[in-house]
């Protein structure tokens, strides 16, 4: 489970920029990442040329600046298949997977992959994608990792690494956990890394990209939490799926990454002072009506369809789950220079996926207060186990403690024949419905 | 007075449709007064049982409880284990346990020890995170250290601790059970015809809510039983039935198969009794020896790692020694390891030219003619294929 940007939302930027010098701001920060995201693609398709050797990895606990340390070059399985997914690809990669034998049952971002990987492993934006010459299973929030780097092994013949992440089933991060991961750190992934780049490990450098990291997650975080204005300036689950991409994928502990966030944040403070609503793929939204907290990933496959069904009904997502799925920043973790391999470990132990129901349910609570939203709702993925399992009692237990409605939905990640457009629509407009009589409701008591 | 195997598989299957858990409560009594839960794959049933309660396995209702209030709590993609499981909780079944270990086997029963906290807050709950790392230093030390911490909370709640003497006479009466059990699996694998696995699997499976001892008893008892009696000559076709180890078939599906024609010389149901392939040292100190145990004789299973390529290879050795002909690979619906796992040990018998069929079940399903047919046409191919 991961995001990275889609493409910027069409028409927004250029509208903007000859109408209102306040958006060149705006223009910034997407054009930077549309940078730095093709720019990645680009590297990874010179692979072969230029001698680079690469790390599959998933996103929840990477190990960005660790493998940076080696110069080897991240790719995240995740995000290639949600690219497809809004590249409308992900159908026929699924469709050659299930061919091939794998069951409808499971994990779709699994089958895209390995679908993809069978129709020539061209990556979303065109260009061929290498075989990983590593496969770095960060095992954190999901057992469907496991299976899929075993299978992509059995596929291509490389060897694989296990950083085993315990689970937070107390809704804490124990001395022992925290040790287990980093002695696998020093006694496997470490010694592996090394091996495959020939680059010895050098503590000091792991330091400086460390630091790094920390700057952007402050930024990160000042971002999320400008949703917490009135109107938000932000909206933090499909707006923020453009704005984790960089730090969760391969741009954490680098200096690209860090100016992408420092331009990020001026232009949402500058959103804030201005009293502007978020931008959406039609302009910026104009008028804030409904609040919500949404837990769950996306619909990659339909995500312009999903998104306008709720701008166009007024409602913003002021926090999300999902956009935690590559750590929880805004509960006070940060990446730290002084503790390089513990703040890692404790980076894998702490990400969304990896805590407990009921520290879920009370995350979700205590978002719905403090971003003051009307509301929450769930998007409920076929594909994803980890996040599925248990929502229906997330439902139940978020509205007992915060006494707002929760509204329930199901789609999936990439895989089309699971997004039922007219059908989710409905439930949305009914679900804000509710929201709107039990407000009233409220006033009026 | 001597049972026959047919006496003894009938009382297993009284005890095994007992939603009320009438022997698990009866044991429960005998021991102390205490009972732990766990779900599958695997506990350490050593250290409950150390700590003077029963370790109960909870592996679902299987087709004889109308699932009401578990519905309302899974989507309809989910598999059907959990659901059965909390509806038990939920109608009061289970209150006779005084805790639950949820295993790291999948993602659904994870979260499923977080939703326990939630749904009965008044019950120990502890998840238990098996190591994936085999190094004795590393995932070894974890292990351990899980263990202990186990052995501590179980003591606390029982009032009898954990001490290295009651774990290590605990451990010795499981590798006891474990050898019992494997000698009941190879009888069936030289005999099939003396143990079918209709028989095997209940008299496995009461395991699950009987003492250890007791246990043992009943499983002697019952190859003893079988040795004796002269079975009918019947020329089935040998399978390896794969990817029932967690939710598990009902018994009239097993009966299917084996009607069918088929008998199943090996399977991975109920894996938790037989998960070590080496005994736990009966000397030294025993949080130890049950570490290492795990980290170097853990049965291959969808959800262990496997740290090199060739998942199959293990497949193709249990199919290799059970002399099958073939392997049936059985999966719960939706369940995400056994589906995940299951392309890759295909890929492995295709290469080594072993036949396989599959099928997906639930814990709950009634009809079983599609599979008949299945797995007879499959036995049938097999056993042409043999002959020509
Ligand atoms: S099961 Fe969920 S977290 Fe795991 S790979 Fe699939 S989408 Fe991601
Ligand atoms: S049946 Fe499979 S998916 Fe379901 S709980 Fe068991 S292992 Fe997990």
């Amino acid at each position: 489970m991961t995001s990275i940007p889609p493409p910027p939302p069409p028409g927004s930027a250029r509208r903007t920029v000859e109408t209102d010098p306040r958006e060149v701001e705006k223009d910034r920060s997407m054009a930077l990442q549309k940078e730095l995201i093709g720019g990645y693609y680009e590297r990874l398709s010179k692979c072969a040329e230029t001698g680079e050797k690469t790390v599959a990895t998933f996103v929840p606990g990477n190990l960005t600046e660790l493998i940076h340390c080696f110069d080897l070059v991240p790719i995240l399985p995740e995000i290639n298949a949600l690219q497809s997914g809004m590249r409308k690809r992900s159908g026929a990669f699924i469709n050659e997977a299930e061919r091939m034998g794998h069951s409808e049952d499971v994990c779709t971002y699994v089958k895209c992959d390995i679908g993809m990987f069978h129709d020539g492993n061209i990556g979303p934006t065109g260009l061929p994608l290498p075989i990983p010459d590593h496969l770095l299973l960060s095992y954190t929030g999901c057992f469907t990792f496991m299976k899929w780097f075993e299978l992509l092994r059995e596929e291509f013949d490389r060897p694989s690494t296990m950083l085993q992440v315990p689970y937070q089933a107390r809704g804490e991060i124990t001395p022992e956990m925290k040790s287990y991961v980093v002695k696998q750190l020093e006694t496997t992934v470490i010694p592996e890394l090394e091996k495959l780049s020939g680059v010895k490990f050098d503590i000091d450098r792991l330091r400086e990209k460390l630091e790094l990291s920390r700057r952007a997650e402050d930024d990160l975080v000042a971002v999320l939490e400008a949703a917490k204005n009135r109107p938000s300036p932000i909206d933090s689950y499909f707006g923020g799926v453009y704005y984790i991409g960089p730090i969760f994928t391969a741009f954490r502990g680098t200096e690209e990454g860090c100016e992408y966030y420092r331009i990020l944040r001026e232009e949402v403070e500058a959103r804030v002072t201005a009293m502007r609503g978020p931008m959406t793929p039609e302009g910026e939204m104009k008028e804030e009506r409904f609040r919500l907290v949404v837990e769950g990933p996306p619909n990659w496959t339909n995500f312009r369809e999903f998104w306008k069904m709720f701008y166009d009904e007024g409602a913003v997502v002021v926090a999300s789950t999902y956009t935690k799925v590559g750590g929880l920043y805004d509960r006070g973790f940060r990446h730290d220079p002084a503790d390089p391999l513990g703040s890692l470990a404790e980076y894998c132990l702490g990400c969304y996926t990896n805590l407990s129901l009921p520290k879920r349910v009370e995350l979700i609570s205590d978002y719905i207060e403090e971003y003051g939203a009307d509301g929450f709702l769930i998007n409920s993925v076929k594909s994803c186990a980890s996040f599925s399992a248990g929502q229906l009692l997330i439902l139940r237990e978020v509205e007992k403690r915060t006494g707002r409605a929760g509204g329930f939905i199901e789609s999936d990640l990439v895989d089309p024949r699971y997004f039922s457009g007219a059908n989710i629509k409905n439930r949305i407009e009914s679900y804000l419905q509710m929201v709107e009589q039990k407000r009233s409701a409220g006033v009026t008591a | 007075m001597t049972r026959t195997t047919e006496e003894i598989a009938r009382f297993c299957e009284d005890v095994y449709y007992d939603l009320d858990f009438r022997e698990a409560k009866r044991s429960k009594a005998e021991m102390g007064g205490f009972a732990i839960g766990f779900m599958p794959v695997y506990a350490p049933r050593e250290i409950v049982h150390a700590a003077g309660a029963l370790p109960v396995g909870i592996v679902g209702a299987g087709d004889w409880l109308e699932v009401i209030r578990g519905d309302a709590y899974y989507q309809s993609y989910l598999c059907h284990i959990p659901r059965s499981t909390i509806d038990m909780a939920e109608s009061g079944r289970l209150d006779f346990l005084d805790g639950m270990l949820f295993p790291s086997t999948c993602d659904v029963i994870r979260n499923l020890s977080g939703m326990w906290q939630l749904v009965k807050p008044e019950t120990y709950v502890r998840y238990v995170d098996v190591p994936q790392n085999f190094d004795d230093g590393v995932g070894g030390d974890f292990w351990e250290h899980e263990l202990r911490t186990l052995g501590k909370e179980l003591g606390e709640l029982t009032g009898t601790a954990v001490t290295d003497e009651r774990l290590r006479a605990s451990i010795a009466l499981f590798n006891e059970n474990r050898s019992a059990v494997n000698e009941m699996y190879a009888l069936r694998r030289d005999e099939p015809n003396r143990a079918p696995t209709s028989e095997v699997y209940l008299i496995t499976r009461v395991g699950f809510v009987m003492d250890v001892e007791e246990h043992t008893q009943l499983v002697r008892e019952y190859i003893a039983a079988a040795r004796a009696k002269s079975p009918t000559e019947l020329d089935n076709a040998r399978v390896v039935v794969c990817g029932a180890f967690c939710e598990q078939p009902p018994i009239g599906l097993l009966k299917t198969i084996e009607r069918s024609g088929c008998f199943v010389v090996d399977d991975d149901m109920l894996l938790t009794t037989r998960w070590f392939t080496e005994d736990a040292a009966e000397t030294g100190d025993p949080f130890r020896a049950l570490a290492h145990a795990f980290v170097h004789h853990t049965v291959p299973t969808a959800v262990m790692y496997a740290p090199e390529a060739g998942r199959g290879k293990a497949l193709v050795s249990r199919v290799r020694e059970a002399r099958a002909e073939g392997v049936i690979f059985a999966a719960p619906s939706f369940c995400i390891p056994a589906l995940l796992d299951q392309p890759m040990l295909t890929a492995e018998l295709d290469r080594q030219e072993i036949p396989y069929t599959s099928f997906k079940y639930s814990e709950n399903a009634g009809q079983f003619h599609p599979i008949r047919e299945q797995t007879g046409t499959f036995a049938d191919t097999m056993k042409l294929w043999s002959v020509a």
